[in-house]
Order: C-alpha cells, then sequence, then structure tokens
C-alpha cells in the first residue's frame, strides 16, 4: 500500500484537484446565486456577509436541532432573508445597491460573530460524503474523491440554471428585467419584484454555501471562517460572463487554486505560505484585468447591472 | 457658492436631518436587538456613553480610535467625489505601516534624528497606501475594473503580503508567539500630544480632513475632480486630464490610510504585525458614508464611530456581551442610513423659510 510520503510531489497537483472538488462548492453556490442577482440587474456585494451568516446559522440549526440537512435548509432560508433585505431596501428610491451590498457585508459579519459566539465550542458531526475513490489503494486518490452531496448538487444546478435561462419563461423575465426595466414594464413585468425575488433565491443559494463552510469543509465554526469567498465568488460571475456553466468551471479554478498553499505545505514547502493562501484574491484579480476593458461594455453582461457602467 | 449647490440639492435641514433620523432609528433597532439578547437597552446604552465619553480617559480613548478613523474614512471619501466606491483602505492601512516599517528600521539602526526618521517614515507609510489605492484607480480608468472589487480584492492581497514578511523576510527571531518585524524603539516613537493621552495620529488625521476638503470644495483641482464624478463624460469634452484626476484622487484617499497605518506602528505598536489588522479600514468605510463622503464631515463622525468602538470593551466587561456587539450596532447603522437615502426631498422640511434665507446670504458676501 502506498503511505502519504511515497506518493510525495504528485501528491500536490492531487492535492489540487481535491482542493477543486472540496473548496469549489461555497464558490459554486455564492457565484450562482449571485448570477442570478446579477442577471435580473442588480449586485450584491452583500453575500460575504450572507455566506458567513448561512455558516453560523447552519451550524447553531444543525448542533441545535441534531440534523445536518435541517442545518443547510436554515442556512439557506436565513441566506434568503439576507438577500429579501438587500432585495426591497434596494427597491426604495436613491438606494445605491453596491453601498448596500457593503453594508450588508458588515451587517452579516457582525451578527454572525454576535450569535455565534457560543457555537465556537460544540462539534457537530460532518455531513456524510459520498466516496467515489473505492477502485483506487492510494489514501490520498481516495480522499479526493470523497464528494459532497452539496458538490453535485451544486454541478447539476450549474446546467439547470442556464437552461432554465434560455429556455424557460422565468429565466426570460429574469434576463429581460435585466437587460431592460422600461421593456419589462411595457410587458407588465414589475422589475422590482422580479429583482426582489432573484436576490431571495441568490441569498438562498448563497446561504447554503456558507453551511458547507461550517458543516463540511473546513467543518466547524469559527470567526475567521470565510475571508472573501463570497466577494471573490462575486467577482467570478463577471469572468464567467454572467454564464452558469462558466461559474461552474471558474469555481473549480478557484478550489485549485485556494487549495495550493495547503498542498505546498504538506509536501514540506513552507515557503510563501501566505502569499499562496492569497492566490484565489490575485488570480481573481488578473483575471478582471485581462477581461474587462475601459472602450467597452463586458459581453454577455446585463445591461441594467451598473458594475459595468 | 457651496450653500447654493447644496440647497439644489435638497437642502441644508434636510443634509442634517435625514442622518440624524438614521442615527435615531439604528438606535432603535439595536436597542431592539439587545433586548433580545436578554440586556437591558438602557443599561447598555449608559454603559456606551460612559465608555465613550463620559470620563476624561474614555474621551482619549475615543479620540485614540477616531485618529485611524479620520485617516481611513478619507481613502473612501475622496475618490466617492469623483463617483468611485473604494473599500480598500485596510488594505492600505496594512501596506503603509508594513513599508513605513521597512524605511524606518534601517534609519533607526544608523541612528538617524528622530524627527527625519519618523519623516521619512510617514512619507514611506503614505506613498505606499497611495499607490495602492492609486492602482485601483488606475485599473478602474484604464481597463474599466470595477474599482469596489478590485479595491477589496487588493485589500486581502496586502493583507497577506503583510503576513508572508513578518513571518518571514522581516521577521524579528525574538517575536516568537506573535510574529513581528523589529521594533523602532521607544525613542523614535511618534509621543502624545502635550496634556493628553492621545497620540499627534489625531493631529495628522484633523490636517490632512480639513486640507482635503479645502482641496475638493474650494479649489479648481477639486472642482475638475467633482466633475469627472458627476460626468466622466462632460469632464473629458471640456478637455479635463481625468486619468491624471483619478490618479491623484485616489493617490491622495490611499496615502491618507497609509498614514493611518504608519501612525499605528510609529505611536500604538512601535512595530508592524497581524495586530495592524484592527478593522480600522473598514470602519473607516462607514465613517465615509454617514459622512456623505464630505472630508470636513468625517471629523464628528469618527469621533461619535470612535466612541463606540472604545465603549465595546466596558460592554464586553460589564454586560458580557461578545465583542462582535460593536459590529452588529455599525452594520445596523450602515443599512439604515443607506435605507434612509430615500428621505431625501421627501420629507416635509419647513425648506422654503430656511432656504430663501440662506439663499440671500452667499450673494451679499
Amino acid at each position: 500500500m502506498a503511505t502519504p510520503e511515497a506518493i510525495g510531489w504528485v501528491g500536490v497537483p492531487l492535492a489540487v484537484i481535491a482542493g477543486a472538488i472540496r473548496v469549489s462548492t461555497p464558490f459554486l453556490f455564492v457565484s450562482l446565486g449571485e448570477c442570478l442577482t446579477e442577471r435580473s440587474g442588480r449586485i450584491n456585494l452583500g453575500l460575504e456577509g450572507t455566506l458567513v451568516m448561512g455558516a453560523m446559522s447552519g451550524y447553531g440549526v444543525a448542533w441545535l436541532s441534531g440534523s445536518l440537512w435541517l442545518g443547510v435548509l436554515a442556512a439557506g432560508v436565513v441566506g434568503s432573508l439576507f438577500g429579501l433585505l438587500h432585495g426591497v431596501l434596494c427597491s426604495l428610491p436613491k438606494v445605491n445597491d453596491i453601498a448596500l451590498g457593503i453594508a450588508l457585508m458588515m451587517l452579516g459579519t457582525g451578527l454572525a460573530f454576535f450569535l455565534g459566539k457560543p457555537l465556537i465550542q460544540p462539534a457537530v458531526e460532518n455531513l456524510p460524503s459520498i466516496n467515489f475513490g473505492w477502485w483506487s489503494d492510494i489514501p490520498q486518490v481516495q480522499e479526493a474523491l470523497k464528494i459532497n452531496p452539496l458538490f453535485i448538487v451544486g454541478i447539476i444546478l450549474a446546467p439547470a440554471m442556464m437552461w432554465a435561462f434560455r429556455n424557460t419563461r422565468w429565466g426570460l423575465i429574469v434576463r429581460m428585467v435585466g437587460d431592460s426595466a422600461d421593456a419589462a414594464r411595457a410587458m407588465g413585468y414589475n422589475a422590482n419584484t422580479v429583482r426582489v425575488l432573484a436576490t431571495v433565491a441568490g441569498g438562498f443559494l448563497a446561504g447554503i454555501g456558507g453551511s458547507f463552510l461550517s458543516l463540511y469543509y473546513p467543518g466547524s465554526w469559527n470567526e475567521g471562517l470565510s475571508s472573501g469567498q463570497g466577494i471573490t465568488a462575486v467577482a467570478l460571475v463577471i469572468f464567467a460572463r454572467w454564464n452558469p456553466l462558466y461559474c461552474l468551471y471558474a469555481s473549480l479554478l478557484f478550489g485549485g487554486a485556494g487549495a495550493l498553499g495547503p498542498a505546498l505545505q504538506a509536501v514540506g514547502v513552507t515557503q510563501g505560505y501566505y502569499l499562496f493562501n492569497a492566490a484565489p484574491y490575485i488570480l481573481t484579480l488578473i483575471i478582471m484585468v485581462a477581461s474587462s476593458s475601459s472602450r467597452r461594455r463586458l459581453a454577455g453582461a446585463p445591461a441594467e447591472l451598473s458594475v459595468t457602467r | 457658492m457651496r450653500i447654493v449647490a447644496k440647497m439644489a440639492t435638497g437642502g441644508p435641514v434636510e443634509v442634517l436631518l435625514v442622518p440624524l433620523i438614521a442615527i435615531l432609528a439604528s438606535a432603535l433597532l439595536f436597542a431592539g436587538f439587545v433586548a433580545l439578547a436578554g440586556v437591558n437597552p438602557l443599561e447598555v446604552y449608559a454603559l456606551m456613553y460612559k465608555g465613550a465619553f463620559g470620563t476624561w480617559f474614555s474621551l482619549q480613548n475615543t479620540l485614540q480610535r477616531a485618529a485611524p478613523l479620520l485617516l481611513t474614512a478619507l481613502c473612501t471619501a475622496l475618490p466617492a467625489q469623483m463617483g468611485m466606491v473604494i473599500i480598500g483602505a485596510e488594505g492600505a492601512l496594512v501596506m503603509g505601516g508594513l513599508v513605513a516599517v521597512a524605511a524606518g528600521l534601517p534609519l533607526v539602526g544608523m541612528g538617524a534624528p528622530v524627527f527625519l526618521t519618523q519623516l521619512v517614515m510617514a512619507l514611506a507609510g503614505m506613498i505606499a497606501g497611495g499607490l495602492f489605492v492609486a492602482l485601483a484607480g488606475a485599473l478602474r480608468h484604464w481597463r474599466g475594473v470595477n474599482e469596489t472589487i478590485a479595491s477589496l480584492l487588493l485589500s486581502y492581497i496586502a493583507i497577506a503580503v503583510m503576513n508572508q514578511m513578518v513571518e518571514g523576510p522581516m521577521r524579528d527571531p525574538a517575536s516568537l508567539n506573535k510574529p513581528s518585524t523589529g521594533a523602532i524603539g521607544d525613542v523614535y516613537m511618534i509621543g502624545t500630544i502635550p496634556g493628553m493621552d492621545v497620540h499627534w495620529g489625531l493631529v495628522f488625521g484633523l490636517i490632512f480632513c480639513v486640507l482635503t476638503w479645502l482641496l475638493m470644495f474650494h479649489t479648481s483641482f477639486g472642482f475638475a475632480a467633482r466633475i469627472v464624478g458627476g460626468n466622466a463624460r462632460t469632464a473629458k469634452l471640456v478637455g479635463l486630464p481625468v486619468g491624471f484626476l483619478v490618479l491623484a484622487v485616489t493617490f491622495l484617499g490611499g496615502a491618507a490610510a497609509g498614514l493611518a497605518g504608519m501612525v499605528e506602528v510609529a505611536a500604538v505598536q512601535g512595530r508592524a504585525n497581524a495586530s495592524l489588522v484592527a478593522g480600522y479600514g473598514t470602519g473607516g468605510i462607514l465613517v465615509a458614508f454617514l459622512a456623505r463622503q464630505n472630508p470636513i464631515a468625517v471629523i464628528p463622525v469618527a469621533v461619535l464611530l470612535g466612541g463606540i468602538a472604545a465603549s465595546g470593551g466596558l460592554l464586553q466587561r460589564r454586560l458580557d456581551l461578545p465583542d462582535a456587539t460593536v459590529l452588529v450596532l455599525q452594520g445596523i447603522l450602515f443599512v439604515v442610513l443607506l435605507a434612509s437615502e430615500m428621505l431625501y426631498g421627501r420629507l416635509a422640511v419647513p425648506r422654503l423659510s430656511l432656504a430663501s434665507f440662506l439663499r440671500l446670504r452667499p450673494q451679499r458676501s
């Protein structure tokens, strides 16, 4: 049997792939949620706060009720409440969605730290994973292929959402509202109502992404749980050109980048640990610089979105 | 001129009244929140007042915390005059502190004069913070990258770079359980204002706020910058150097936050370490929005927010509330404040009489 030492440096790409699967789930859920919200013409930067709130409430409910999946659901519900707050307040005249997002980021983090104080001690069992690595003798491969059901939900959700945007009545309404509120009004739809619903749904997904952090990986609640995954995921949507399927690929890429630091540390490269941990942010920034332009609008951008002015 | 410009957007009564309503409403909401948490809200507010402004000691603590907030708030407020939302003050502060130490330590080693060392440190911190935020401005102007997201990402990167430097190349081997750079030593520290226990950073912050207010509202440079904020296309049409203005204003904002980092290092910590990430950057964002992005209004708001932060410790000790209590109050305040934007132009304030009264005066002078 191969021991962990025996595979040595081969472990790095393997750990990156494992990380891509394990770490990407919160990115995936937040970015799909944000994709839906942004397609309706609003940007919710508060998803960072929603993610932390989801992590805290998912953990708390799982601890109190003893049911892990109830915790996941609770995280989604709390997330959608935050989405509702953002959506309704942004529907008021003169309220700016970007600024409100920053405010909700602060409120969500503060509330989660306040309410989550008693949750740092208790240990909650983690969500079960499905073992797809039974065929391999190498423990790292088995470890890499232990896949969480939420990840599978996510990879089904991404193409489903893309299909829904293209082919369903609701998808068309969301896209129409995102491209022209005037057109929507002419067709008899209230742009604000659609946007509130899209933000609520986006918040639900981001909340579930948060529950993954506390209930699966890293798998406990503490105040350093999310350090910018939420905002990275928001940036990722721009990079993914508001296409849910690209959100999936981008999430995998970011998950892999996030796993690079710990993976290198495991094989003894301790130099630059913090810099490798910052890899997802550096990657996001480089991608944003490479894919933006000051002269034209971004391809695929919803025309009503303030972020692409 | 200025009063007339403000009249057009809604009247001075409104400009004071709406934030007051917002603060009152958030105070009520927060009271409800702590009541739900099982604590008497009146007791909380009494303690907060005591911990923030009640005694000479707490007032000094408040001013000490307001000093960096004055500077980090400018990092958001100045670019906001050009229509940009920059939220990277935390990173600019960290960069400023780190580079200030890097520039100061060799001078300390050579035994350079104290004032010269402090000056070099301040300039290094301001340049580092300034370049850092100007990068977000440059990316926005020349590449169309959203400056809000870019500045926040840069902020995370800056914190990672600081941790890396403090754990690696710049680490003082003597700092065991909390990795830090070498200390600049007591002699080189910035002292306190005579008669107070508050360091000179407060004065730096006040000067910075007044000077940038003059710059933005009483010079042609500031006027040009605010035209860019109003309508970038118009600014280009009339031949304003938009790129230069963007760079200059973002640099100034970043320099303010970088100076805050230098002050934290040279007046409080004595060295650079993870304590630089103390939430002054995020607090500054709230201060800037509460001050409606006006550098002069930043001063009272920073004192208010500094007071809230200063009272956190007392709340923790006396009422056993978590340290995040202050964050919750800040979050509620921020959300309610933004929601209160809708009140502008909708309040039945006695605008006519007061407006006509004020409208006469600038014409006379």
